[in-house]
């Protein structure tokens, strides 16, 4: 596949995660969408970046700001969505939720929403990776307020002594909630400058450039698989919208906002397509599909059935049941 | 061969533990076991003792002091066909991990819509009764009970640590799997080859027509000496071994209590939302006709474990308290 042709692939990919997101915010506005919802535009850089760097079969693992995972390792933007709308065809059958979506079948292996929690999982699938000698590598996104759990120490640790194929991947957005993570959080990176402590490599990287992601996570992908063990990454990256629900990041100074727009991750693949010689046209055209896509996912959406309760008391314990007593 | 012992006759609770964890590496190449000192050390109990030398650093872990990190990330090997089995080298640190039998584990099948299994097993060492204090001491089976989506074991004899841990190594389901610390000096018979338990299957250990004692793990062994002693006064008591809190035997239970007319729980945990209240609802519930007397729970007091062998024996479960309990209800 040509250079264009790849980019063009994650440009499009990208488009319909930023896509999915709007209308998952306007049917939260509508009423359509209960509970909460974590958006991740302005994040798609990250997602679709390390995906095109990974094998079919290595495993991910997300947070609750996970849509963009699930939909980079192939969720449908109308599962996704129906999940969030608790219909049937969700891609939980609407027993996750927008904080749990997980995509089994591209070993996308769950949205977590205890912070940080996540990260031993990962060690643990890299752990039995090495078991079975598959070479696979797993990989666990996580933001900058998780750096300053202990499960991200403790995880660190026994990635590092048992030198496990994981990557872990910060998406530093610079906030946890409401709160800079400069505030609490006695190091300037604070995923990067964890690293060194544990004997591991980090890099820093722009998370809104989806090439520059997809490298640095392919390095890391070729060190794990060659046996030489974990690396950090520390993505630079801005959310859109706020925390989660309709949080206006009110927090947020003005001129900060301003810049992080202005360094988009769409526009600067848009960029990266015209210095390669993609026509105005083709993008177009790819981003009229990509709007096509998710028009139709949001009506098959609205359209689907609405949770079915017997499901209430399905999926406890793998015979598929959920009986407690004898 | 060095690794785990093999010879015929009689077997320790404490020697139980790593057979039974052996038979099943036997005839497994997926089980992988890890956790705090479990590998040529043989563990701080001696129950992973010879397992090292017999399936190596390969199939046998030693891990940093990281709860967090052992159980997560035998969570996530689980879901990527390994199974792993995890010490969490005394019951009162699972708290350092909670979060994993709390809301990782026992959650993640239910909210993916039945996408991942986490055939898993965390294996710990539990309960009172030696003089180690508060925070050494808990039995906390109890902790675990409040959780949907745990399957919960904790046997009390030899055979049972035998047969319970193959079904619970083999079972798709996560199990956390108590080993009472006051047994491990507790001799039985050696279970044959193949010998394995189902989960949810209540032993009843002695025949009675008087009362039912229900018990579990140590309090079994409190049970039978508090039935030993009512029978000198004429009170036949039966004696059912729980074995497994989920799923909870409540068929062989409410049978008991059926021919019993009688119950008392006997329960290591505190008073306060332990086991028996929650077996001891659905008696009342569904078998309030098959009663003639009120039930009783003797559990431990609602304080922390003191340390000193004379205040622990007051507020711990006691065959006295359990003689005291029966005759209060035997001729209501
Ligand atoms: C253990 C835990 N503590 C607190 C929370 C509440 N909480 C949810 S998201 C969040 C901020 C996390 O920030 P970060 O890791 O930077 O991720 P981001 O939301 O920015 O993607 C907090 C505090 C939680 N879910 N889990
Ligand atoms: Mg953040």
């Amino acid at each position: 596949m040509s250079d264009s042709t790849e980019l063009l692939r994650m440009y499009e990919q990208m488009a319909v995660i930023r896509r999915t997101e709007k209308a998952a915010y306007d049917l939260f506005l509508a009423g359509m969408v209960k509970g909460t919802t974590h958006l991740a535009s302005g994040h798609e850089a990250v997602a679709v970046g390390a995906s095109a760097a990974l094998r079919p079969d290595d495993y991910v693992f997300a947070t609750y700001r996970g849509h963009h995972h699930a939909m980079a390792r192939g969720a449908s933007p109308e599962a996704c969505l129906a999940e969030l709308m608790q219909k049937s065809t969700g891609l939980c059958k609407a027993k996750g939720g927008s904080m749990h979506l997980t995509h089994a079948a591209g070993n996308m292996l769950g949205s977590y929403a205890i912070v940080g929690a996540h990260l031993p999982m990962a060690v643990g699938a890299a752990w039995s990776a090495r078991l079975r000698g598959t070479e696979q590598v797993a990989v666990a996104f996580f933001g900058d307020g998780a750096t300053n759990i202990g499960a991200f120490h403790e995880a660190l640790n026994l990635a590092a002594v048992w030198r496990l194929p994981v990557i872990f991947v910060c998406e530093n957005n610079l906030y946890m909630e409401y709160t800079p993570i400069a505030a609490v959080t006695a190091a300037d990176h604070p995923a990067a400058d964890r690293a060194p402590a544990y004997r591991m490599s980090a890099q820093i990287v722009d998370g809104n450039d989806v090439i520059a992601v997809r490298e640095v996570v392919a390095s890391a992908a070729q060190r794990a698989r060659a046996g030489e063990g974990p690396t950090v990454i520390e993505a630079e990256t801005y959310r859109h919208y706020g925390h989660s629900r309709t949080d206006p990041a009110t927090y947020r100074p003005a001129e900060e906002v301003e810049r992080w727009l202005k360094h988009d991750p769409i526009d600067v693949a848009r960029a990266r397509l015209e210095a390669l010689g993609v026509t105005p046209d083709t993008i177009k055209d790819t981003d009229e599909r990509a709007s096509a896509e998710v028009a139709a996912a949001v009506a098959a959406a609205k359209a689907a059935p609405a949770a079915d309760i017997a499901e209430a008391f399905t999926d406890v314990w793998a015979d598929g049941g959920a009986a407690w007593r004898v | 061969m060095a690794g785990v012992k093999t010879d015929s006759g009689t077997i320790t609770y404490r020697e139980a533990v790593a057979e039974g964890i052996a038979r099943e590496m036997r005839r497994d190449p997926t089980v992988i076991c890890l956790g705090e000192d479990i590998g040529p050390a043989g563990g701080v109990f001696k129950t992973t003792a010879g397992l090292f030398e017999e399936f190596g650093p390969q199939r046998i872990w030693d891990t940093p002091i990281s709860e967090q990190a052992i159980v997560g990330a035998a969570m996530g090997a689980a879901m990527t066909g390994i199974r792993p089995v995890a010490e969490i080298m005394f019951s009162d640190f699972l708290a350092c991990c909670w979060d994993y039998l709390a809301n990782e584990i026992p959650k993640v099948r239910y909210m993916t819509g039945g996408q991942v299994t986490v055939p898993l097993v965390i294996r710990t060492a539990n309960g009172g009764g030696l003089g180690f204090g508060a925070q050494h001491s808990q039995a906390v089976e109890n902790w675990a009970l409040a959780i949907p989506g745990l399957k919960i074991v904790a046997p009390s004899t030899p055979a049972d640590v035998i047969g319970l841990m193959a079904s619970a190594i083999r079972s798709d389901d996560p199990v956390v799997f108590f080993e009472h610390k006051g047994l491990f000096a507790s001799k039985g018979p050696r279970p044959p080859e193949g010998h394995h338990v189902e989960l949810g299957r209540a032993a009843v250990v002695r025949e009675g027509t008087d009362v039912t004692l229900l018990a579990l793990a140590s309090t079994v062994h409190t049970a039978l000496a508090a039935a030993d002693r009512l029978a000198e006064d004429g009170i036949s008591a039966e004696v059912v071994d729980l074995r497994c809190l989920i799923p909870m035997d409540l068929t062989t239970v409410l049978a008991s209590v059926a021919k019993t007319s009688r119950l008392v729980t006997v329960e290591e945990n505190p008073y306060q939302a332990g086991w028996g209240a929650t077996v001891v609802s659905v008696v009342v519930d569904e078998g309030f006709h098959l009663l003639d007397a009120p039930v009783r729970r003797v559990a431990s007091a609602n304080v922390p474990l003191p340390f000193a062998d004379a205040l622990e024996n007051e507020v711990m479960p006691t065959a006295d308290k359990v003689v005291a309990a029966v005759r209060s209800v035997a001729n209501f």
